[in-house]
This record gives C-alpha cells, sequence and structure tokens, in this order.
C-alpha cells in the first residue's frame, strides 16, 4: 500500500505535523517497538551496541528473514506456507550434492539449489491453485515430504558445499555477505510487490479472490508464482544457512516456518491477506533477532527465550489488531 | 391509523425517528403490529423498511419516539431485550448451522441436558412438536444443510416459535424460493395468524402482498406515506411507494444514432440445471433488461456470458469474435465489462483503496514489461472518479469505508477504464442511494449514447421497466418472452415470469444466487 504523505490539507501547521507523525506511528508499530527494543538493550548492557555485535544480530536475522520475504508474498496472497523451512534444506541439501557427489561445477550448484527450492514452490502452488488444496495442507504435505527427500539425499549425513555457496557465509570487505543477500532479497522483494502486475495482483487475490478473478486477474497463475518465489527465497535462505556451516545439513533450518510467519505477521501483515510489507517483515525479522541477541547477552536461558518470544508475538499482533480497530473508525 | 383492524397492538412503533450522521433515514413513522394480522411494509430499496425491522428487533434504537409492546413503552436495547418480549426476526440470511442437525438448530443455545449429559431424546420431543406446530415433515437428526433453502427457513420460524414468539418479523422470505414452496410457506403464515401470532412482511413481489397481507406501511425515503389495506389495487400501492415522479426515477434517453452493429451475440447458451438454451443479441446503443424470479438463472447466464463460469453448450460472440468459455481475462480483451451482483463479496477488494480498486482490470493491459504503470493508472483513476462522481476522501481511501452507492460506482470506474463496450450489470442499483442510483442510469444513458450496449439483470421491476430499451423475461433457467419497452408492464413481466408453473410441483432448489 502506498503510504499516506500525503494528508489532506490540514489548517495549521502543527495540527499537520501531528496527523502526519501520527500516521507514521499508526502504520509503523512494528519499527517503533524495534527501537524502543534496542534501547532498552543499549541501556541494559554495554556490549549490545557494538559493531561486532550488529553485525552479529545481521547475519543471524538473515536466514529469517529471506525466508519471510518469501513468506510475505504468500501471506499477501491469502496464503501459508509451512514448508519454507524443509524446502531450504531440501535447496541446500540439492547444491551441495549437485557440487560433492556429482561433481558438477561451483556455479551449477547455486542454480541448482534455486532451481529445487523454485520448483518445489511451483509444486506446492499448483497443488493449491489447480488442485483447489488448502495451502496450508498442501505445505504441510511438502514439509514432509522435502524433509524427507532431504534425508533420502544425504542418508542422514551432512554434505559439504561449494565454494560459492560457502561465499554467502563469508564477508567481503568486512561486510558479512548474509547482510547483503538480506538487503538485495528485501529490495527485490519490495519492488517485486509494489512494481510488478504480478506483485499487486498478490494483493488483489489476497484481498478478495473472487472480485480479482473477475476483474480479469489471472488468480491461479498468480498462486503458482507466490509459492515459487517463497521456493525459490527458502532456497536461497537455505543456501545462506549451509553456506555458513560449510556444509548442507539434513536437519537445517527445521521449524523455521513458524518463525517467518511470526516475522510476517509482527511485521504487520494479515494472515486473512491482501495486507503486508517487505518493510514490516524486515522489521519483524529484525526484532526477533534482537530479542534472541539481547537475551544471550543478558544470559537468559534460551527456554525462557522460547517464551519471551512467543509473549512478543501475541502483544505485537495484539497492539495491531487494537490499532486497526481505533482507525477504522 | 385508518385502517379497519382489530385487537390491541402487541407492538407498537409510535412517531419513531432515526439518524446517522446527517442522514435522516426513519422521519417520525408509526407502525402497529397486531395479533393474527400481517402488517406488510412496503418500499423501495432504501426507504428505510430494514431500519424499521431492526428497531422493532433490538438492533438499532430510535432517536426519537417510543416503542410500545402490549401498550407499555419498552426499551429494546438488543436482541435479546426483543426476544424476552416474544419478539423474533427471520432474516433474509437465516441463522442456522448447516452441519448440526434440525433439533440441534431448533434448541441451540437451550439443549436439553441430563446431569450434564446431552438430553437426545428430549432434545428429539421437543424440536419434533415445534416442527409439527408448522406442519413441517423433515427428519429432526437430518443436518440443516441438506435441507433447501424453504425449509430452512420454516425451520428457523418453528425455533422461533418454541421460543415462545408471539411476532414474527419475516424479512424478504420470499426471495429465494420457488412458487410452490412460497404456497407452503403462506400455509403456515395463514395458520399462525389463525393462531394470534402477529406478523412483519416485507417483499418486493405485490401480488404477495395481496394474498397475504392485511394493512400496508408503505414508506418512502424515510417517512410513512400511506397506510392502506392490502386489497389496494397494485398500481395504486405503486404510485404511492415511488412518489409521482416515477418518469424522474429512470431516466432512460436513446440517443445513439450510429451505426446498430450486433455487440453481443450469445447462441443456444446452456448451463445444464441452471441456464437452458438461452439466445438474445444486443446492439449498439441499446439496453436489454433481464428480469425474472430470483433463481430463474439470470445472474448465472450473465456470469456465463462475462467467463466467469463455465457452460455446456453455445457460443458468445463480441463484436465478431467467438470467446472462450469460463475465461474473464479474454472477455474483458473483446470489451465486455461485469458488474457482479454481490459488489462486497465479488466486485471489490473491500481493504483496498478506490485506486487499486479502479485499476485492476487494466493492471495488465498498461502495464511495460510486468511493471505497473503507477502514475499513468493513477492519473487515470482519478480522472474517471472525478467523472463518475465518487464521493471519497481522496482516490487512497480504502473502499470499505464508502458508501454503497460509490462503492458500485469503483465497480463501473473500471470498466470505463478499460474502454468496456459491453456492460453485463447484475443488480446494478441494488443497496443504492435514490441519488446515486440516478447517477447510475445516467451513466448508462452515457455507455449507450456512446455506442456501446448494456444488458442489466434486475429485480426491481420499476427499473427493468424504466431502464430498458427490451426486456427479456427468464423462467426456470430459460427464456420465457422478450417484451418492447413500450409494451412492457409489470403485470406481463410477471406473466411470463411465473409461467413455468410445471417445475414448481417439485419442492426443489436450485442456483447460487440468493
Amino acid at each position: 500500500m502506498t503510504t499516506p504523505t500525503t494528508t489532506t490539507t490540514s489548517p495549521t501547521a502543527p495540527s499537520r505535523l501531528r496527523t502526519t507523525a501520527g500516521a507514521f506511528l499508526a502504520n509503523n508499530g512494528a519499527l517503533v517497538g524495534l527501537v524502543a527494543l534496542c534501547l532498552a538493550l543499549f541501556i541494559a548492557t554495554p556490549n549490545f551496541l557494538t559493531g561486532p555485535n550488529l553485525l552479529n544480530i545481521g547475519i543471524q536475522a538473515s536466514t529469517i528473514a529471506v525466508l519471510a520475504f518469501g513468506m510475505t508474498f504468500v501471506i499477501v496472497a491469502g496464503g501459508i506456507d509451512l514448508s519454507v523451512g524443509s524446502v531450504a534444506a531440501l535447496s541446500a541439501m540439492a547444491s551441495a550434492w549437485v557440487y560433492s557427489s556429482a561433481g558438477m561445477p561451483g556455479w551449477m550448484s547455486l542454480v541448482a539449489g534455486l532451481a529445487t527450492g523454485a520448483a518445489l514452490g511451483s509444486i506446492s502452488g499448483i497443488a493449491i491453485a489447480f488442485g483447489r488444496l488448502p495451502s496450508f495442507i498442501a505445505t504441510l504435505a511438502m514439509l514432509s515430504v522435502a524433509r524427507g527427500l532431504t534425508l533420502v539425499v544425504s542418508d542422514g549425513r551432512p554434505i559439504a558445499t561449494s565454494p560459492e555457496v560457502s561465499f554467502l557465509g563469508g564477508t567481503v570487505v568486512g561486510i558479512p555477505v548474509p547482510i547483503l543477500v538480506l538487503a538485495a532479497a528485501g529490495l527485490v522483494a519490495a519492488f517485486i510487490l509494489n512494481r510488478t502486475v504480478v506483485g499487486r495482483s498478490m494483493y488483489a487475490v489476497g484481498g478478495n479472490a473472487e472480485a480479482a478473478r473477475l476483474s480479469g486477474i489471472p488468480v491461479r497463475r498468480v498462486l503458482v508464482t507466490v509459492f515459487a518465489l517463497a521456493g525459490l527465497y527458502a532456497a536461497l535462505a537455505g543456501m545462506l544457512l549451509a553456506g555458513r556451516l560449510n556444509s548442507a545439513q539434513p536437519q537445517a533450518a527445521a521449524g523455521y516456518e513458524l518463525d517467518a510467519i511470526a516475522a510476517v505477521v509482527i511485521g504487520g501483515a494479515s494472515l486473512a491477506g491482501g495486507v503486508g510489507r517487505v518493510s514490516g517483515t524486515l522489521v519483524g525479522a529484525l526484532i526477533l533477532a534482537v530479542i534472541r541477541n539481547g537475551l544471550n547477552l543478558l544470559n537468559v536461558s534460551s527456554f525462557w527465550q522460547q517464551v519471551v518470544i512467543g509473549l512478543v508475538i501475541a502483544v505485537a499482533v495484539g497492539i495491531d489488531v487494537l490499532r486497526r480497530k481505533n482507525t477504522r473508525h | 391509523m385508518t385502517a379497519p383492524s382489530s385487537g390491541a397492538p402487541l407492538l407498537t412503533l409510535e412517531n419513531v425517528s432515526k439518524s446517522f450522521g446527517p442522514v435522516r433515514v426513519i422521519d417520525d413513522v408509526t407502525v402497529h403490529v397486531r395479533p393474527g394480522h400481517v402488517q406488510v411494509l412496503l418500499g423501495e430499496n432504501g426507504a428505510g423498511k430494514s431500519t424499521l425491522i431492526k428497531m422493532m428487533s433490538g438492533i438499532y434504537q430510535p432517536d426519537g419516539g417510543r416503542i410500545l409492546v402490549d401498550r407499555k413503552p419498552v426499551v429494546l436495547d438488543g436482541v435479546r431485550a426483543a426476544e424476552s418480549h416474544g419478539i423474533a426476526t427471520i432474516h433474509q440470511e437465516l441463522n442456522l448451522v448447516p452441519t448440526m442437525s434440525v433439533a440441534e438448530n431448533v434448541l441451540m443455545g437451550r439443549l436439553p441436558s441430563r446431569g450434564g449429559l446431552l438430553d437426545k431424546r428430549a432434545m428429539r420431543a421437543t424440536a419434533r412438536r415445534a416442527l409439527d406446530r408448522i406442519g413441517l415433515d423433515v427428519d429432526v437428526d437430518q443436518p440443516v444443510g441438506e435441507l433447501g433453502v424453504a425449509r430452512q427457513q420454516l425451520v428457523e420460524i418453528a425455533k422461533a416459535l418454541s421460543l415462545d414468539a408471539r411476532m414474527l418479523i419475516l424479512d424478504e422470505p420470499t426471495a429465494a424460493l420457488t412458487h410452490g414452496e412460497i404456497d407452503a410457506l403462506f400455509a403456515v403464515v395463514q395458520d399462525l395468524r389463525a393462531d394470534g401470532v402477529g406478523m412483519v412482511f416485507i417483499s418486493h413481489h405485490l401480488e404477495e402482498i395481496t394474498r397475504i397481507g392485511d394493512d400496508v406501511s408503505v414508506l418512502r425515503d424515510g417517512s410513512l406515506v400511506a397506510e392502506v389495506p392490502a386489497s389496494t389495487a397494485e398500481d395504486e400501492l405503486v404510485r404511492h411507494m415511488v412518489g409521482r415522479d416515477i418518469a424522474d426515477h429512470h431516466p432512460r434517453r436513446r440517443e445513439y444514432t450510429g451505426p446498430d452493429d450486433v455487440l453481443l451475440d450469445v447462441q443456444h447458451l446452456t448451463r445444464h440445471g441452471v441456464v437452458d438454451d438461452i439466445s438474445f443479441q444486443v446492439r449498439a446503443g441499446e439496453v436489454v433488461g433481464i428480469a425474472g424470479l430470483v433463481g430463474a438463472g439470470r445472474t448465472e447466464l450473465l456470469r456465463a456470458v462475462a467467463g466467469a463460469d463455465p457452460y455446456d453448450a453455445g457460443t458468445v460472440t463480441v463484436r465478431g469474435g467467438t470467446l472462450p468459455a469460463k475465461n474473464v481475462g479474454r472477455a474483458i480483451a473483446a470489451g465486455v465489462g461485469h458488474v457482479p451482483e454481490d459488489r462486497k463479496n465479488q466486485g471489490l477488494v473491500l481493504g483496498a483503496s478506490v485506486n487499486e480498486n479502479i485499476g485492476y482490470a487494466t493492471l495488465r493491459s498498461t502495464a511495460r514489461t510486468g511493471l505497473v504503470d503507477r502514475s499513468g493508472q493513477r492519473r487515470r483513476a482519478q480522472d474517471v472518479a472525478d467523472r463518475l462522481r465518487i464521493r471519497m476522501r481522496d482516490i487512497d481511501q480504502t473502499a470499505r469505508d464508502l458508501s454503497g452507492g460509490n462503492q458500485q460506482k469503483i465497480v463501473f470506474a473500471r470498466w470505463v477504464l478499460a474502454g468496456s463496450q459491453v456492460l453485463l450489470l447484475d443488480e446494478p442499483t441494488r443497496g443504492v442511494d435514490v441519488g446515486a442510483r440516478v447517477e447510475i442510469y445516467e451513466f448508462i444513458n452515457a455507455i449507450t449514447a456512446d455506442g456501446g450496449a448494456v444488458v442489466m439483470v434486475s429485480s426491481d421491476l420499476p427499473e427493468v421497466l424504466g431502464m430498458s430499451d427490451r426486456i427479456l423475461v427468464m423462467s426456470g433457467g430459460h427464456l420465457a418472452g422478450e417484451l418492447a419497452a413500450e409494451d412492457a408492464t409489470q403485470d406481463r413481466v410477471m406473466a411470463l415470469a411465473v409461467r413455468d408453473v410445471d417445475r414448481d410441483a417439485e419442492d426443489h432448489t436450485e442456483g447460487t444466487s440468493s
């Protein structure tokens, strides 16, 4: 959606400023939360606001953020994708297998990984759009199938990645590559959602699929594209993860789909479809990463971290629901 | 009160008024509901009938005047309060859980229990008694969703009566029923009348009013304009309902003087069980109305022509090119624009902006290499919105926040932007206020003056008669007849619409439209 920077003419400058600021806050509740969180951690621990730690947060956020960008397409279009964690693992495994077992050149391993993700996503998309399966069911099936195939391909053991994939886990002129990938993937996702025909169609399909269809939007083709993109983004995330470890792990990214969904929802998207922004998703993913990082710095046990993250999801979405209710009238 | 009526009123709305913001939707109206009496509320869409019903059933509270039950003033501040006075409403959208049994639905919220367990025997027996009272012979263990709409409605009536309702509000109960089903419903109404139940009845079918009503309260623009016996001649009822200026309500003008090419040619279109071998042509500059009862297949015909639904046989040709079945995109590219019957669920993405909604049909055709022409689309959408006088804060306002008439104009604007030459309109003014309605009519005039063609399905007979150049009447899925505008009267249209009597012998339900 376009940001309402062009507000209606206000009589006086201060009130205009207030409405603009109010609109900004209302539209960026998650961002305000992120800033508040960072301030609190800055006060609580001296180690938080240091260069290395911030880069660390960026690296930690990158996998979930890239998965969540793909999930944003799906949720905007009114669906859900439970398979992204498994698809990430299988894509990374396929990429490593192409290099280590099939002996193909390293650049092929990148292509194979991305192609695997896009293909798996397309299969889910076709099952949903043409087979009329609910996306929850189709991707639940894919979650199991893809994880199983990962184990079959790897025989349950890690496989070494190509140097090209390992590069994704390295650094360029001091900047970690995952952060560069995160930025590029986010920009591309935002561009697709805001500028392209298929992106705008996703909002229409998620908002009201029947109205979209009667307006001539090819709903089923849009849905296949949506899930193919989610698969592609999952593959990228899977290779980021494998690159950092120099190997594709059979149990990689298990359960990450729930973090990805959480990031999208914290970022203000509606599970009912039709609403969601990449910038919000990025903030959501950063909030998750900052909380984990901060709680580590504060020596909170990882058991309690799960409790805190659950509460953050509930509170973030609860605030969002209240806000929407208030702005409606 | 002048009409001959007996018995003290069960319920009286006394000089009630209601405003929403600056708009006064009910102005000083008095209505009585008496035991054993059917009080009809008659008026056009937007005349205030539903607001009055909502006051009776506790959903709205009047701003002025008062409500009396058994001659004592009461405050009906909720559905529960109304129910406690024995007032029950049968809404058009039935309040039943389709997957649960008839018995469970009848006793919803007060299921009998014994020691914390559901007492199924008592439940069945109570439900059976309730159904017997209105002579409804269905299996109480059957899921309600398996019954036809007519029987579901009767289940709901049985439920209301078993809650000791003394007064029933029937909001367009016949809208989705066949003639046989209507007869069955009216038999129940007659029995209830003999039992002393007071009823409020709403219907757009004038002949039903004489059949079942006792007195008629005629509303126009929120005011009570007449209180007459139900035996009043239909012409007079219509005159009361629409006022004197009928002509101005439907300002059809034929201003097109170009060649009368056939723009839309439908041949032998068939969708089994719904649309039966329909052929017709529409020429440039022409408005063809399609009349018929609900369930006659009008919406299904229009959707098939628009490419929204598949069909089994026949062809649809637009400006010489034959369209593939079930392909909305190709139909749009050929110049077809479809305004569906339910704008909230089929016409609009309510959560999206006016700008987005206007642009959906042209998103693809105006794009360059897959990229949306954002500034161009916005400029053109703004231009069309101004031309159609869509009243909005700005073009980024959410469609949900606009009034019904303005929402409908957004759907029209989409097709103006797409340059559609053949417009398929399904109930184009349903739920649209009078002002916006006339603007929509003027828009239809403008489209046809430019050589466009319009097909209009409408259940609003004065609208069909007033705006069409030719009228096709559908009945039971097939074309029952065609009337030229100058020959058409309500009676002649209705005579064709109900011609197919043999189908009504069976109690059947069909179609998806309500």
